[in-house]
């Protein structure tokens, strides 16, 4: 049943099943361009065993029985890591209320989604599935790794830090207006309408969940000393807000403008939490010292803005200033539906060589360990080092050049991707796609009763004048 | 066994101050095919009803003489059908609208005509707090009339059983088991208690909870409130001065009588999902829908959950765009949706099967016979429609099968169930034949899939 399910060839479908439990075979990919992002670009090979990098240079020893590739010609980098999006999720915004800390993404995983196929296909590994940005404080978010196959639990990267998302400017006060829902009905509007609204409402939030904080404190205190009483009522909303207080969950913030920005640092600063990443950040280049100060993150676009008022100030220097600032940066796809900007988040990191000139390995920094430092995961991935987690993506060209595609990725030492495998199988899947579409137009045909008459019930949908 | 069925019911008779009738006679169906369901098929089998209740089954068995004898040749007797998640009964009067009115938090805006002034906005639901959508103090037991017009066409498609819920909501309320005869609401009541309904309808960015998501999280916290509730309340009685007194709380109080939650689950993903999110509420639950579950039947079987499957198969929507080719993932699901009632058999998941979204009773058989066409055993497919119903509600003991003591709820046909060509000769309720009602007369112009009786939804 479960290899009905896998879209790769037979032999990964296997593998794919087998998965971390079971010892791997090891595999050696030989005589490629290795970009490790953190120890330089060299001529050699990677070793893989039991789903990590076991050895990264230019001679390596082969484990017995290893599966040698040989990847001479290619580029090897570690796994792409997308610090913002939306993809294999089955809702986005809870949008009704403007503090909406108790949903979690994670609830809502879509494994189905072929999104995950798409970004896999364009080398993304690893990604921070985010709620929307439709209130001030929004849901938690859930880290995924792309393995395309697994049920919902088997695509998290449970070794990622929590997080939250937090929302700036004009998605949280559009509901502010009021009146006019999309979805029809008379609306009374939601608060806040103002940006100083969205500032009132999270500091509004934090201070209930210092309160809540205090009153637990409180109730365990009490207990301690032998008090019978009963506890405070568990609160879905205010405990990761505590979490947040107490330095357990990363904020991810989505901003614009620089006003807005310097708003949340010093509300953040006032209650003594720190903003793990500002996202989308289009005008950070302006206060790159202050978010430096604070110790923020920064996520961005290479050279997307423009698409609404607060998006209009921005340029493609972004990365590169806050770079050079010594701001830890990072690019996102913000996909929402089927993948896009994950498919190719490597070009636009070699965007940023020609706006700014930051190096190669600055640039793939930017989708590698820096947004695994940002998503507190980079122990495990974002580099190809010797006892990291062996997500790895084998390019037949520069990676940074527009011109490279994407051949083989793996995860966890899997192969869950060949592109080879993928052209191949495409001939089997159109076929069987249309033997399933001739089958149910066969039964239809079955089910027309032979009284029918053309326009009744059951006969082809054309006829009927529906056309006209 | 008729104590207990006196003890349930008792309350609702009492309360409606009236009387019970007079019992049923005493009956037989002799030489029949008897389709036991907990036992062999009887060849040549007779069923002796006394006082609503099966007083013997077997082949060869005396009947006394004061006994009225039904003739059983060319007739199969099967345990009386059940529809295990099901409206019947409720009628529309007393569902969305009476609700509506109930429910005074986030009810749904009505819709504005041009020219007319609009209502004033309705405030804003703040969140779990206000308990939006969450009518669990709402039973089927109290909506229930012998009345509905459902009723009538659901015993002429042969089923004797109904398991009803209220269905406004998110939390829609409490289910019922129900005979679908007797005089009075309270005749027809055999468990007020059969599970709280839940759908997963979110409202958008209208009212909270607007997504999936939200869904998921107002009913943990809901279930976090009520346990919260429940020893609020027992500290205050224990000691009135120094606890606080817990603000009452109907959409808590109703929580806290569930027994049995049925949770919305069609697909692979919401069927994976629907079982880690189910074993959460630390309550016996169902999965309905399950059209997928052709491919999740050993997670279905591990996890030990019974499934409440819909029979509306999917398929391509009448009138669907002609240039538009689905997913392949949507073909595959119409393809297989209907081979699930087999691989749940072969797996040994235990489920049931709902009228949910078919336009009458009768088509209810008519879709399973899609599944037996392709590998549903028959014999599997009536227990279904039989025992497994019963067992999945915890009403075995009284329901689902032909057996001594059981209620005597029985289906008998003129032929076998599956052909097409067979017809609903009779349905006992509590010992109490019925007859279906005539069917309409054919309409001058054919025109097929027309309901022959007209059932609203």
């Amino acid at each position: 049943m479960k290899a009905a399910r896998i879209l790769l060839t037979a032999a990964v479908a296997c593998v794919a099943l087998c998965g971390m439990a079971c010892a791997q075979q090891a595999i050696v990919l030989q005589n490629a361009t290795i970009h490790t992002v953190t120890n330089g670009t060299l001529k050699g090979s990677v070793v893989i065993q039991n789903g990590l990098i076991t050895e990264v240079g230019a001679q390596v020893l082969t484990p017995a029985g290893a599966k040698v590739i040989d990847a001479s010609g290619k580029h090897i980098i570690p796994g792409i890591i997308d610090c913002h999006t939306h993809i294999a999720l089955d809702s986005i915004n809870e949008g009704s209320v403007s503090v909406s800390s108790m949903v979690a993404m994670r609830d809502v995983i879509n494994p189905e989604s072929v999104a995950i196929y798409h970004d896999l296909a364009g080398g993304t590994t690893t990604v921070n599935a985010l709620h929307g940005s439709a209130n001030a404080i929004g849901g938690l978010n859930v880290v995924l790794k792309m393995r395309w196959g697994k049920d919902a639990d088997g695509l998290v990267m449970k070794e990622a830090k929590p997080g939250i998302k937090f929302a700036l400017g004009e998605n949280p006060k559009r509901q502010g207006q009021g009146g006019q829902s999309p979805f029809g009905g008379n609306l009374a509007p939601r608060y806040p309408g103002t940006r100083m609204g969205v500032e009132d409402v999270i500091r509004e939030a934090f201070t209930e969940a210092k309160q809540y904080q205090a009153a637990w404190k409180d109730y365990e205190a009490r207990r301690a000393k032998g008090e019978s009483l009963l506890a405070p009522r568990k609160d879905l909303k205010l405990e990761p807000l505590v979490e947040v207080l107490e330095g357990k969950r990363l904020v991810h913030a989505h901003c614009y403008r620089a006003d807005e920005i310097l708003m949340l640092l010093r509300v953040a600063d006032e209650f003594g939490f720190k903003i793990a990443t500002l996202q989308h950040v289009l005008e950070g280049y302006k206060v790159a010292n202050e978010i430096k100060a604070h110790g923020a993150g920064a996520s961005t676009f290479s050279d997307w803005w423009g698409y609404k008022i607060e998006a209009y100030d921005a340029i493609p220097y972004n990365a590169a200033v806050l770079t050079r600032k010594g701001v830890l940066t990072s690019l996102n796809s913000d996909d929402v539906g089927n993948g896009d900007l994950s498919t190719r988040l490597n070009t636009e990191a070699g965007k940023t060589m020609k706006y700014g000139g930051l190096s190669e390995d600055e640039a793939l920094a930017l989708i590698t360990i820096n947004p695994a430092k940002q998503l507190g995961i980079d122990r495990y991935v974002g580099s190809i080092e010797a006892g990291k987690q062996a997500d790895l993506v084998i390019y037949d060209k520069d990676p940074l050049s527009m011109y490279s595609k994407v051949e083989r990725v793996f995860i966890d030492g899997i192969q869950y991707f060949d592109r080879e495998a993928d052209v191949a199988a495409r001939a089997r899947k159109d076929a069987e796609k249309k033997g399933l579409l001739e089958k149910e137009k066969a039964t239809e045909k079955a089910n027309e009763k032979p009284g029918d008459k053309p326009g009744g019930k059951g006969t082809a949908p054309r006829t009927g004048g529906r056309d006209e | 066994m008729n104590k207990r069925l006196f003890s349930l019911t008792l309350g609702f008779i009492a309360a409606a101050g009236l009387v019970l009738a007079a019992p049923p006679s005493h009956v037989a169906i002799r030489g029949a095919r008897v389709f036991t369901v907990s036992g062999p098929v009887l060849e040549h089998g007779t069923v002796l009803m006394k006082d609503g209740l099966i007083e013997a089954v077997g082949e060869g068995i005396a009947i006394p003489a004061d006994v009225t004898i039904i003739d059983g040749a060319g007739l199969n007797v099967y345990p009386g059908l059940i529809d295990a998640l099901s409206t019947w009964g409720i009628p529309e009067a007393a569902g969305p609208a009476t609700l509506a009115a109930l429910a005074t938090p986030a009810a749904p805006a009505a819709p504005v005509t041009p020219g007319q002034t609009p209502p004033p906005p309705q405030p804003r639901v703040r969140g779990p707090e206000d308990r939006p959508n969450a009518f669990t103090w709402v039973k089927a037991a109290d909506l229930v009339k012998p009345s509905d017009k459902q009723i009538e066409s659901a015993r002429s498609a042969g089923f004797t059983t109904a398991v009803t819920f209220p269905k406004q909501g998110l939390l829609a309320g409490h289910g019922a088991v129900i005979n679908l005869g007797g005089e009075t609401s309270g005749d027809m009541v055999l468990d007020p208690s059969a599970g709280l309904y839940t759908s997963q309808a979110a409202r958008g960015f209208a009212s909270f909870p607007g997504s999936l998501m939200g869904v998921m999280a107002y009913m943990r916290q809901l279930w976090i409130d009520a346990a919260y509730y429940k020893l609020a309340k027992e500290a205050y009685a224990k000691d009135p001065v120094t606890n606080p007194r817990p603000a009452y709380d109907r959409a808590l109080e109703g929580l806290l009588e569930t027994h049995r939650l049925l949770l919305p689950a069609t697909s692979r993903v919401q069927i994976e999902r629907a079982l880690r999110f189910g074993v959460e509420f630390k309550t016996p639950f169902v999965l309905y829908g399950g059209h997928a579950a052709y491919a999740t039947a050993d997670e279905l079987k591990k996890a030990g959950v019974p499934v409440i499957l819909n029979v509306k198969w999917p398929a391509k929507e009448k009138d669907s765009d002609p240039e538009e080719i689905p997913s392949m993932r949507t073909l595959q699901l119409r393809d297989k949706a209907p081979t699930t009632p087999a691989a749940l058999a072969a797996a040994g998941v235990p489920f049931a099967i709902s009228s949910e979204g078919l336009d009458a009773p009768k088509d209810v058989v008519k879709a399973l016979k899609k599944s037996i066409d392709v590998g549903l055993k028959p014999a599997d497919a009536i227990r279904a429609l039989t025992l497994s119903a019963a067992e999945i509600y915890g009403m075995a003991g009284r329901l689902g099968s032909i057996e001594k003591g059981k209620i005597a709820n029985l289906t008998v046909i003129k032929g076998d169930l599956f052909d097409d060509k067979a017809k609903v000769s009779m349905v006992f309720i509590d010992g109490k034949k019925y007859l279906p009602a005539p069917e309409a007369p054919t309409p001058p112009r054919p025109s097929s899939g027309a309901p022959a009786t007209e059932v609203g939804q």
